[in-house]
C-alpha cells in the first residue's frame, strides 16, 4: 500500500515531454523570460514548443541571427543576466559566430541554442548541416552537442552555470532534430558545480597582504580597472577601496561607467584614444593596480615601454590573465567583489593629493588642446564631441549608451557621462561593426525603464540596419543617434595619418536614412546646423517611442588624443 | 593549474628558455575535447611534435601527452589556457629531466632482407629491437625508446630499404609523486566555490 503511494507520487512528479518542450521548460527553470532568435528547419520543434509558452518566455524575432545574438549581448550587458538566443542549423548557426566571438572576448554570459540535423545525418553534408560545435569551439567558453532528448536538461543546466559563473562567457548547445522530437521524463536540476572547473579561485590571504603593503607604500599609485568590476558587481567595494586609499583610477572602455564619471578619483579613459593624463602617468606611477582588466594591446600600447618603472598588482578572476601581457609583482586571484572587500581593512587612509593634482594638471592640458575644440566648437562643421556633450546635458548621465565601432565609439566612450554602472555597452575586444543597433534593442529589453541611446556611425548602422524591422515589430523604444560623416571614419583616419591620405574604399555613398526610418515607422530628423543641435537632441530624448536623429558631422575629423600602434602610452599624441 | 605545481618556476623577466616541454592534459571523457585542446596550440601557431591520448588510472579521466619545443614563458601561457577549458581537469608541463618517457616505433622490412643479409640481423640485435611478426613477404620490427634511439635504428635500416615506418607519440610519466586522485579531491573542493 505504502509502495503504491510512492509510485503514484513519482508518476505525478515527472511528466513525459518532448526534447523541444524540455528546452523551453529548462529556460523557464532558469528564469529566462526573453529570448532572441530566428526560426528555421532544424529548430522548428523548439519554436513549436515556444508557441505554448508565450506567457512565460517572450521570443523576439530579429531580422538576422547576428541581430539576435547582439541583442542577447545587449540584454546581458544592461541587465547582468544571461542572454539567450535561438537559431537553426547551418547558416542560422554560422550567423551567430560573430556575436559569440564578441561575447567571448568581452566576457558576456550567453546561452546559444542551435538546432542541428538528425543525428543519423551528421557528417553527411545534409541540408543546412554545419559542424557548429567545431566552428564555435575557439570562441565559446564551453559548447556541446546533444543527440538524445534525455540529455537536454543536464546540457542546458551546465550551459547556464558555465555561462554566468566565474569569468562569464558564451556557451553553445547544439541539439539534433531527433533529440528535439524524442520523449522522456522531464526533471530539472540546476547545475551547482562542474568538477573540472573552478569558477572562482580561492583568495590567497598572503597575496592580499602583499598587495595591501605595496598599495600602502605607494607614493604614486594608479588604478586601472576594467569590466571585471562590473561583472563581479563590485562597484561599491571598488569605490570604497579607492576612496579610502586615495587612488586615482582610470578605466578601460569595458570598465566605463563602473565609477561615476564625475568622481574626483576618476581620472579618465585608458588606451589608444583615452585621456592624456592616465596614459602619460601610467609611465610615472610607482604602483600600478589592475582590477578586473586584461591589459589589451589597445590599452597598453607597446608592452616593452609600458609601466616598466612600476610594481604591478593584478586583481583578477581568470588565472590565464596573470602575466599574459604584463608581468605582475603580486597577483590576487579571485572574484574582485570578495578580494576588494578583504583588501579594504588592510589599507591605510591616504589622499595622494599632489599626485592626483598631476592628473588634473594634465587634464587641463588635454582640455585646452583637444577637448574644448571637440566638445564646444564655435564655428565650422558639427563635431561628434559636441553632440555627446549635448546628450549629456539631457540624459544627466542616467541613460544607457550603446555604441557601434569606430570614431563615434571612441568619442562616445571619451565624452559620455555616467552616474550608474552598466551604462556603456560597446564592442570592446572584437570591435564588431553592426553591434550597436541590435545590442541597443536588447539593452532596452534588459532595462526597460532606462533611456537607451544607440550612438552609431553611418558605416556600422548599415551593417545591421535590418534590425529597424525588429524595432518596428516590437515597438521597443530605442533612440538612434546616427553620427553621419559619410566615411568609414576610423579607417579613413588611419589612412590620413599612416597611409598618405590614400582613402581606399572608405568613402560612403549613403542612402536617405530619413526615408528608411519612415518606412519602418520611426520618427526621425536630420540636422546639419549647430543652432539646431540642442533642441534636436532634446526632442529625440523626450519623444515617446523610437527615434532616429541623424547628425551630419565633419567628414574628415580625427579622434585625438591617439597612441599610434607600436608607441608607448606616454607618447600619446594630442594632435 | 589550479594549484601552483612545483614544476612551474618563474623565470627572471626577459630570460628565454627555449626547450622541449611535455604537456600533460587531464580531461573529462567528452567528444570534441581533443579539438578544444589542439585549438589552443593552433591559435598561437605552435607545432605539436607528438601527441598521445589514453584513459588515465582514474576511470573517466583521459590524458593527453603533448610535446612541443617553445620558450618556457609561452609554454606557461599555453598551459594556463588549457587549464582554463571547462572540461579540462588539469594541465601541467615538464622538462625532459622531470619525466620518464617512451615512444614506440614499428618498421616493416622485406623478409628476404633478414634472411639473406646478416648485417640487418646484427643491426636489429644491437638495438635490442624485437620481431613482432614474420611473414613470407615482410617482417615487422618493434623498437621502444626515446626518439633518438628509434631514429638511429631507422637511419641504420634505411639503406637496406624500409617498406613502412611509424612512430607513436610520446607517453610520459612524471617523477614528482603527486597523485591524480589527490589532485581530483582538491579540485572537487575548489570547484564548489561559486
Amino acid at each position: 500500500m505504502e509502495l503504491t503511494k510512492i509510485q503514484e507520487f513519482d508518476l505525478n512528479r515527472t511528466t513525459m515531454v518532448t526534447g523541444s518542450e524540455a528546452v523551453v521548460k529548462c529556460l523557464v527553470e532558469e528564469g529566462v523570460d526573453i529570448i532572441f532568435g530566428y526560426p528555421g528547419g532544424a529548430i522548428m520543434p523548439v519554436y513549436d514548443a515556444l508557441y505554448d509558452y508565450q506567457n512565460e518566455v517572450k521570443h523576439i524575432l530579429t531580422r538576422h541571427e547576428q541581430g539576435a545574438i547582439h541583442a542577447a549581448q545587449g540584454y546581458a550587458r544592461s541587465s547582468g543576466r544571461v542572454g539567450v538566443c535561438l537559431a537553426t542549423s547551418g547558416p542560422g548557426a554560422t550567423n551567430l559566430i560573430t556575436g559569440i566571438a564578441d561575447a567571448q572576448i568581452d566576457s558576456t554570459p550567453l546561452v546559444c541554442i542551435t538546432g542541428q540535423v538528425h543525428s543519423h545525418l551528421l557528417g553527411t553534408d545534409a541540408f543546412q548541416e554545419t559542424d557548429v560545435v567545431g566552428i564555435s569551439m575557439p570562441v565559446t567558453k564551453w559548447n556541446c552537442q546533444v543527440t538524445k532528448a534525455e540529455d537536454i536538461p543536464a546540457a542546458i543546466a551546465k550551459a547556464f552555470y558555465v555561462a554566468q559563473s566565474g569569468r562569464p562567457g558564451p556557451v553553445l548547445v547544439d541539439i539534433t532534430k531527433d533529440a528535439q522530437f524524442g520523449e522522456f521524463e522531464f526533471e530539472y536540476e540546476k547545475c551547482q558545480q562542474v568538477r573540472s572547473y573552478v569558477a572562482k579561485p580561492i583568495i590567497n590571504k598572503d597575496k592580499l597582504k602583499e598587495a595591501a603593503e605595496l598599495i600602502n607604500q605607494a607614493k604614486k599609485p594608479l588604478v586601472v580597472f576594467g569590466q571585471g568590476v562590473i561583472l563581479a558587481r563590485a562597484e561599491e567595494e571598488f569605490k570604497t577601496v579607492i576612496e579610502k586609499a586615495g587612488l586615482p583610477s582610470a578605466w578601460t572602455i569595458m570598465g566605463s561607467s563602473a565609477l561615476p564619471t564625475n568622481h574626483d578619483l576618476n581620472v579618465g579613459m585608458l588606451g589608444m584614444h583615452g585621456n592624456y593624463a592616465p596614459n602619460v602617468l601610467t609611465n610615472q606611477c610607482d604602483v600600478l593596480i589592475a582590477v578586473g582588466m586584461r591589459f589589451d594591446d589597445r590599452v597598453t600600447g607597446n608592452l616593452e615601454k609600458y609601466a616598466k618603472q612600476a610594481k604591478v598588482v593584478h586583481f583578477e578572476i581568470d588565472p590565464a590573465e596573470i602575466d599574459k601581457n604584463v608581468n605582475t609583482d603580486v597577483a590576487v586571484l579571485g572574484d574582485c567583489k570578495e578580494s576588494l572587500s578583504l583588501l579594504l581593512p588592510l589599507l591605510k587612509e591616504n589622499n595622494h593629493a599632489n599626485w592626483l593634482n598631476e592628473f588634473y594638471r594634465l587634464r587641463d592640458v588635454e582640455l585646452s588642446k583637444v577637448i574644448n575644440a571637440e566638445t564646444n566648437p564655435k564655428s565650422g562643421e558639427l563635431t561628434m564631441g559636441e553632440v555627446m556633450r549635448r546628450v549629456n546635458t539631457h540624459t544627466e548621465g542616467k541613460a544607457i549608451v550603446v555604441t557601434d565601432v569606430g570614431q563615434h565609439q571612441m568619442i562616445a566612450c571619451r565624452y559620455a557621462e555616467f552616474q550608474q554602472s552598466k551604462s556603456m555597452i560597446t564592442s570592446g575586444g572584437l570591435g564588431t561593426m553592426g553591434f550597436c543597433l541590435p545590442a541597443a534593442i536588447g539593452a532596452k529589453m534588459g532595462m526597460p525603464k532606462k533611456q537607451v541611446i544607440a550612438v552609431v556611425g553611418d558605416g556600422g548602422f548599415q551593417m545591421t540596419i535590418q534590425e529597424l524591422g525588429t524595432i518596428f515589430q516590437t515597438k521597443v523604444e530605442v533612440k538612434i543617434l546616427l553620427l553621419n560623416n559619410q566615411f568609414l571614419g576610423m579607417v579613413r583616419q588611419w589612412q590620413d595619418l599612416f597611409f598618405d591620405k590614400r582613402y581606399s574604399a572608405t568613402e560612403m555613398v549613403n542612402p536617405d536614412f530619413q526615408t528608411i526610418a519612415k518606412g519602418y515607422g520611426i520618427a526621425s530628423k536630420q540636422i546639419k546646423e549647430r543652432e539646431l543641435l540642442n533642441d534636436a537632441i532634446k526632442e529625440m530624448i523626450e519623444h515617446k517611442g523610437s527615434y532616429l536623429l541623424e547628425v551630419m558631422v565633419g567628414k574628415e575629423n580625427n579622434v585625438f588624443p591617439m597612441v599610434p600602434t607600436g608607441c608607448s602610452v606616454s607618447d600619446i599624441r594630442l594632435e | 593549474m589550479k594549484e601552483n605545481n612545483s614544476s612551474v618556476k618563474s623565470l627572471p623577466f626577459g630570460e628565454v628558455r627555449r626547450g622541449q616541454y611535455t604537456i600533460s592534459v587531464f580531461t573529462e571523457d567528452q567528444i570534441g575535447l581533443l579539438n578544444r585542446v589542439s585549438i589552443i596550440f593552433t591559435r598561437r601557431h605552435i607545432n605539436i611534435e607528438s601527441i598521445a591520448a589514453s584513459e588515465s588510472e582514474v576511470k573517466g579521466i583521459h590524458r593527453y601527452t603533448i610535446v612541443i619545443s617553445e620558450d618556457e614563458e609561452l609554454v606557461k601561457k599555453v598551459v594556463k589556457q588549457l587549464e582554463k577549458q571547462v572540461d579540462v581537469v588539469g594541465a601541467f608541463y615538464h622538462t625532459n629531466d622531470e619525466l620518464v618517457f617512451q615512444e614506440i616505433a614499428l618498421y616493416k622490412l622485406p623478409s628476404t632482407l633478414i634472411v639473406s643479409d646478416g648485417a640487418v640481423e646484427r643491426i636489429i640485435r644491437s638495438h635490442n629491437a624485437r620481431i613482432l611478426a614474420f611473414e613470407k613477404e615482410f617482417t615487422i620490427i618493434e623498437k621502444t625508446g626515446h626518439k633518438e634511439e628509434t631514429q638511429l635504428l631507422f637511419d641504420e635500416l634505411n639503406p637496406y630499404g624500409i617498406l613502412e615506418f611509424v612512430r607513436s607519440g610520446r607517453v610520459a610519466i612524471t617523477k614528482p609523486m603527486k597523485q591524480l586522485k589527490e589532485y581530483l579531491k582538491e579540485l572537487e573542493i575548489a570547484s564548489l566555490n561559486n
